[in-house]
């Protein structure tokens, strides 16, 4: 397939492999940001190909992980009621909430529906003027500048009916966080690739210097893993720090310009809780005050509502990379893609769930 | 920026065991497993041997039968390649087919939504007619039942088939033996994302095609070739599912490898876009067989010269016992585990 075969040739995957082996001479602690990544090295074998020096880290950037509890549980609620059309991307609908997760909802008879995008909500909204429509808007810069579109239009058409639940997070802010952490392990990223197309990587280059750390922006193919490592490998071995492009066919350093317009028109940015890092300053997008009439929560007036957690899931080290999913306790035995403790279990991008689907019990020759 | 204190972060508590059915129990992954062992069988389960293939196999006066019921609930009912009326006879005549059993003939119940054109009901019961005509078999017997508007998407249909095994055939997921050969009929996952595609009107450029298609005469060319051990359809829960299913059963390590997975590139592509594993998407005209090793090429030739099995394909082998294991080895030299899907196959977020 074009765009795809070359860049999971197994000549060249095991020429670059060659390569980290040979300029890896100490042990380094890398982490891939964003879960598409840890489930495409997990899904091709790839991580356990690397020398045993390297050890990989997962991050944060499972949108569906990260999204607050109590944003779920406010989603249940809104969902649950019998005016409401509750739309979101499929990953949600599995995600506990404190008590029951979106599908219990539509089996219990909520209108629940999958999207495959928010501009689908806002045509369910124009044919179902009796009713609410809302979309559950959640994500990284990646899904951000569709689900400002949605906004707009909905805005355009004076469509009443639509709104959203927002919990939108940035990878930088998160980036920082972790780097700031007294228990920070990672010397090295390598940043999603996607979310850069987007946003540009021009707030790369301050982090790398001021907290010493190699970035390297990097696609999801095999061969774009494997480049993104290399990259990394020679900055840590030489002792340097810069933000590096390794992704140059989808990245440009200022990013998609008309994307961010769209995303600035919309939404502002604000103060995020991050599930499993807690709040995290300016590290998320939320609706401006000149949309507040699309959003869900004040249309809905769910603001009280109580979240519940539990003390079994170490989700939060898992999202930082303080900890693997095969070190937790429960992983496997208590948490299982049908019994999740926490987010990284349930989602197609989260870091127990790539674990659990790729790695549990293989054993390599 | 402030140093964070990651200390005393904690998760949702557990999903706790659903109240209600949710879609997840019908995807024919872990939670239909589930449903299947914790309830049907410990109070359904009493008079056949629990031997959860496709169709169970009663003995009477010393001669074998087939015996098997399956429902079928699709939508829309009329897709690119086939419809409701088409999947519910070849869905049954391939159960009855997957454990060596000449399929003699079916039943069918019609529960109907009040409102139901007769226009669309008439085309799917031509569409059955067809379909019973290629594979062989007669309808014997039928119900029908009408419910309010509301009661029902459109059309349900609930197809029960009865097939005769000759002897010495024996097959069964149970019968996987190491040095066995894996063998898949054709390109995987063509009808999962064919009705996904009507479904959704996701408007690929490519039109896909459903594979639906009985597969009685492709197994009795397979049978005439070679020993065969296992015979499975991959259909929900997808190519993963059966051979992890398999693999429980006959206490083997199944060993497959990526690059000889046979997929249509729009198939491949629509995974891709939706991010989903095209191992765990539904085929309703393939089969995946376990074969004697010594055998394999012969049956491969007959396959290939059969209808429906021109593009079949080795695509592993059985590789040891005592240890119940799906692994894959990747285009690109890596191992990785295959396992069941756990719910509804879901789109990635981004």
């Amino acid at each position: 397939m074009k765009y795809l075969d070359e860049y999971r040739n197994p000549e060249k995957v095991k020429a670059l492999l060659r390569e980290i082996a040979s300029i890896t001479t100490q042990n380094w602690v890398i982490m891939e940001i964003c879960g598409g990544q840890t489930h495409a090295f997990l899904h091709h074998g790839l991580d356990a190909m690397l020398p045993p020096q390297i050890e990989l880290v997962h991050g944060p950037g499972c949108p569906v992980c990260v999204t607050p509890l109590e944003q779920i549980d406010k989603a249940i609620a809104i969902a649950s009621r019998p005016d409401v059309i509750f739309t979101s991307y499929g990953d949600m609908l599995r995600v506990p909430g404190s008590t029951q997760d979106l599908f219990s909802v539509r089996a219990k008879g909520g209108d629940v529906r999958v999207v495959y995008s928010p501009l689908d909500a806002v045509g369910l909204a124009e044919a179902n003027p009796d009713k609410e429509v809302v979309f559950f808007a959640i994500g990284f810069e990646t899904t951000a500048p569709a689900n400002a579109m949605a906004v707009l239009q909905a805005k355009n058409k004076n469509i009443k009916n639509f709104s959203v639940i927002t919990s939108h997070v940035r990878v930088p802010p998160a980036m920082e966080a972790i780097l700031g952490s007294k228990s920070n392990r990672v010397q090295a990223f390598l940043a999603a690739g996607h979310v850069c197309a987007v946003m540009g990587f021009h707030e790369y280059p301050s982090i790398a210097e001021k907290y010493h750390v190699p970035i390297v922006v990097t696609g999801f193919e095999p061969i774009d893993l494997l480049n993104g490592m290399v990259s990394a490998i020679k900055q840590l071995e030489a002792g340097e720090s810069i933000a590096e492009n390794q992704y140059q066919r989808a990245v440009k350093f200022g990013g998609n310009e008309s994307a961010q317009n769209t995303i600035r028109s919309v939404f502002q940015s604000v103060d995020r809780k991050w599930r499993g890092i807690g709040v995290i300053p300016q590290s998320g997008w939320g609706l401006s005050p000149d949309f507040a009439d699309f959003d869900a929560e004040i249309k809905f007036d769910v603001g009280d509502i109580l979240t519940q957690e539990s003390p079994l899931c170490i989700a939060g080290e898992i999202l930082q990379g303080l900890k693997k999913p095969t070190g937790c306790p429960a992983f496997g035995k208590e948490c299982t893609p049908q019994t999740p403790l926490g987010a990284p279990m349930v989602s197609a991008e989260g870091a127990c769930a790539a674990y659990y689907k790729y790695h549990r019990e293989v054993t390599h020759e | 920026m402030n140093e964070f204190d990651f200390e005393g972060y904690t998760c949702p508590v557990p999903i706790r065991p659903t109240e209600t059915v949710i879609l997840g129990h019908g995807s024919g992954g872990t939670l239909s497993r589930d449903l299947l062992r914790r309830l049907f069988l410990p109070d359904l389960g009493t008079a056949a041997p629990r031997s959860l293939d496709d169709s169970a196999v009663v003995e009477m006066n010393g001669a074998r039968f087939a015996l098997t019921t399956d429902s079928h609930v699709v939508s829309p009912l009329f897709f690119p390649g086939g419809d409701i009326g088409r999947l519910a006879i070849c869905g049954t005549v391939n159960d009855l087919a997957m454990v060596g059993a000449r399929p003699i003939a079916l039943t069918c119940g019609f529960v109907l939504e009040e409102g139901l054109p007769f226009e669309t009901l008439q085309r799917v019961v031509a569409s059955m007619q067809d379909a019973a005509k290629e594979a062989g078999v007669y309808i014997a017997a039928g119900d029908t039942k009408v419910v309010q508007k509301g009661g029902a998407d459109k059309l349900f249909i609930n197809t029960s088939g009865m097939g005769a095994i000759a002897d010495g055939v024996n097959i069964s997921g149970a019968n996987a033996k190491e040095g066995d050969v894996v063998i898949a009929s054709g390109t995987i996952g063509d009808h999962g994302i064919a009705v996904l595609s009507a479904r959704e009107d996701l408007g690929f450029e490519t039109a896909l095609e459903s594979d639906v298609a009985p597969l009685n005469h492709l197994i009795e060319a397979m049978l005439a070739a070679g020993e065969i051990h296992v015979l499975r359809d991959p259909t929900r829960g997808g190519l993963a599912t059966s051979l992890v299913e398999i693999s429980e059963q006959s206490n083997v390590t199944i060993e497959i490898e990526e690059e000889k997975l046979p997929y249509k590139p729009a198939v491949k592509a629509a995974c891709e876009m939706l991010g989903f594993d095209p191992l765990f998407v539904a085929n309703e005209g393939k089969l995946v067989a376990f074969v004697k090793g010594d055998d394999a090429e012969m049956v491969l030739s007959a396959m290939k010269r059969a209808k429906y099995g021109e593009d079949a394909a080795i695509i592993g082998r059985v590789i040891g016992t005592g240890k119940s294991q799906v692994r894959l080895k990747t285009a690109i030299g890596g191992t990785r585990l295959v396992d069941m899907l756990p719910g509804e196959m879901l789109p990635r977020i981004c």
